[in-house]
């Protein structure tokens, strides 16, 4: 029966006009070796694949992209960007066009979707809060206004997806967590985590997604909840880390992304301190600190799990170092370009992308032998997103 | 080695420039053309990761002219040099001379960001 509708279809085929698409996309082709590219200044994107690094196209007119981000639809056919100006973009990568856009607020910093793909949500500064929107149009579905326990509204970071569909975020003014189940978006669920502590800069994930981790600015130390028990409390972690000592100016807020379990270990960058931090998954607590030159920003752990990629705050922007996992010790420290803004690997880690901004590039790094293997040039570049976080947690 | 040799480069330009502490503050033209653009670089992507490209307004608050206008010059210019303890506004003394973080006070409250 199969086989003959296939004869059949077959037969019929030359009497179809010949493959519309044919013009716009000669061959066709997978996602999932694709690198999205956010050129800030420029207020675009670039597609690059990275089997053979090369830049695919570039899309523009997506506003303000300083310290934008963006998530993968589920089929990494889909970018949706999250610029600073508020605008929401939904990317089609393959056509290498706009397919949505709006303006949701006044000032946001990011978002995630949702585990089963059809809800975008997105991190607001001002107003703040967390408002969402339908993946597939982006047609707005629910507004949660984030007025922390001060009666005030406060800024929103650290916006993920979780299981069963929710999100978790975090109120950088109030010092919050919040837990969000839209499934009845008439009726949303939110659950409230008070005085987590002083300015929680940003927060994410594990991997696996039952831990989330919002690093403080304001104190020395990390807050833990268990998502699979939310109703055991937020807990401190690696509390006093800075041992009592003036912290050291932060001229760029670290990142809390890219921290991929490293074994038992997990990475994290210390605040006001030149160091990264080692926890132990297991207990939470504190296995070791490994120096590094300036304040870390990304701390990035190649897919295998035996090295992370390290890169800094100004005015220590031009270095990245390695940081060997099996030691924790720094392995090597390499000057790849001028401002280096973001690190991200290839899916199985033996490439690795990276943003130097005052040189207009980006640079493409074979990890094992740490040898530049292009140099792609990009207006501004930061963020650079594999499709590969289309499957991936938190990311 | 780059990295050295930017820092040189950077000395250099800090030694060339005029309006360094010591030297007389009357007739202070302010930093030299090319310290200039590296200024409003460093204001537009590093103060601006903060505080926006634009200048609208990040994690820290937005730096338009519209609203540094009800604040003190002075005060901006020491809010720039030594931060606000408290907050992530870090002290930028050991990056900028004041005649440094006094031009781009300048250009911020007037609007004039190139």
């Amino acid at each position: 029966m199969r086989r003959r509708t296939a004869i059949a279809l077959g037969l019929a085929a030359p009497l179809l006009p010949s493959r519309p698409a044919a013009a716009a996309c000669p061959e066709p082709r997978g996602t999932g070796d694709l690198f999205v590219i956010v050129e800030r200044a420029r207020g675009s994107l670039l597609i690059a694949e990275s089997t053979g690094n090369t830049v695919l196209g570039r899309v523009e007119g997506l506003g303000d992209l300083s310290h934008a981000s963006l998530v993968f639809s589920r089929d990494a056919r889909f970018a949706f960007v999250f610029g600073r100006d508020g605008g929401l973009s939904k990317v089609d990568l393959l056509e290498r066009r706009l397919a949505a856009r709006v303006v949701q607020a006044g000032n946001a910093i990011g978002g995630a979707i949702a585990q089963d793909g059809r809800v975008v949500a997105v991190a607001n500064y001002e107003p703040g809060g967390v408002r969402l929107f339908d993946a597939a149009t982006l047609a707005p579905l629910l507004e949660v206004p984030a007025v922390g326990a001060d009666g005030k509204r406060s800024k929103v970071v650290g916006l993920v997806d979780t299981a069963d569909n929710g999100f978790a975020f975090t109120l950088w003014d109030s010092g919050e967590i919040w837990l969000l189940d839209p499934s009845d978006p008439a009726a949303p669920r939110i659950t409230k985590f008070p005085g987590i502590g002083s300015l929680p800069y940003d927060a994410n994930v594990t991997p696996d997604g039952r831990f989330y981790v919002a690093g403080l600015f304001g104190e020395d130390g990390l807050v833990l909840l268990d998502l699979w028990h939310p109703e055991t409390g937020p807990k401190r972690i690696l509390d006093g880390y800075g041992r009592g000592e003036e912290p050291l100016p932060v001229y760029k807020m670290p990142h809390l992304e890219g921290w991929g379990a490293a074994g038992e270990h997990l990475l994290l960058p210390a605040v006001g301190r030149h160091e990264v931090l080692v926890v132990d998954r297991r207990s939470w607590r504190e296995v070791g600190r490994i120096p590094v030159l300036g304040q870390p920003v990304f701390v990035v752990v190649r897919p295998d799990g035996r090295e992370a990629w390290v890169s800094f705050a100004h005015p220590k922007n031009g270095a990245v170092q390695i940081l060997d996992l099996e030691r924790l010790s720094v392995a090597a420290t390499l000057t790849p370009g001028r401002a280096v803004l973001h690190l991200e690997f290839t899916p199985r880690g033996e490439r690795l992308w990276l943003s130097a901004r005052d040189d207009d590039r980006v640079v493409v790094m074979d990890t094992r032998r740490r040898a530049v293997l292009a140099s792609l040039p990009a207006d501004k570049p930061s963020g650079i997103f594999s499709t590969a976080r289309a499957h991936r947690i938190g990311s | 080695m780059p990295e050295r040799a930017a820092a040189a480069t950077l000395l250099l330009l800090l030694l060339a420039a005029p309006g360094r502490p010591g030297e007389a503050p009357a007739a202070d033209p302010g930093p030299s053309a090319a310290r200039r653009a590296e200024l409003v670089h460093l204001l537009r992507h590093d103060c601006g990761s903060c505080h926006g490209l634009t200048m609208n307004g990040g994690l820290g608050p937005p730096l338009l002219p519209a609203t540094l206008a009800p604040k003190d010059r002075e005060a901006l210019v020491v809010t720039v040099l030594e931060g606000r303890p408290g907050t992530p506004m870090p002290p930028w003394k050991h990056e900028l001379a004041e005649a440094e973080a006094r031009y781009l006070v300048d250009l911020l409250v007037e609007g004039r960001v190139p």
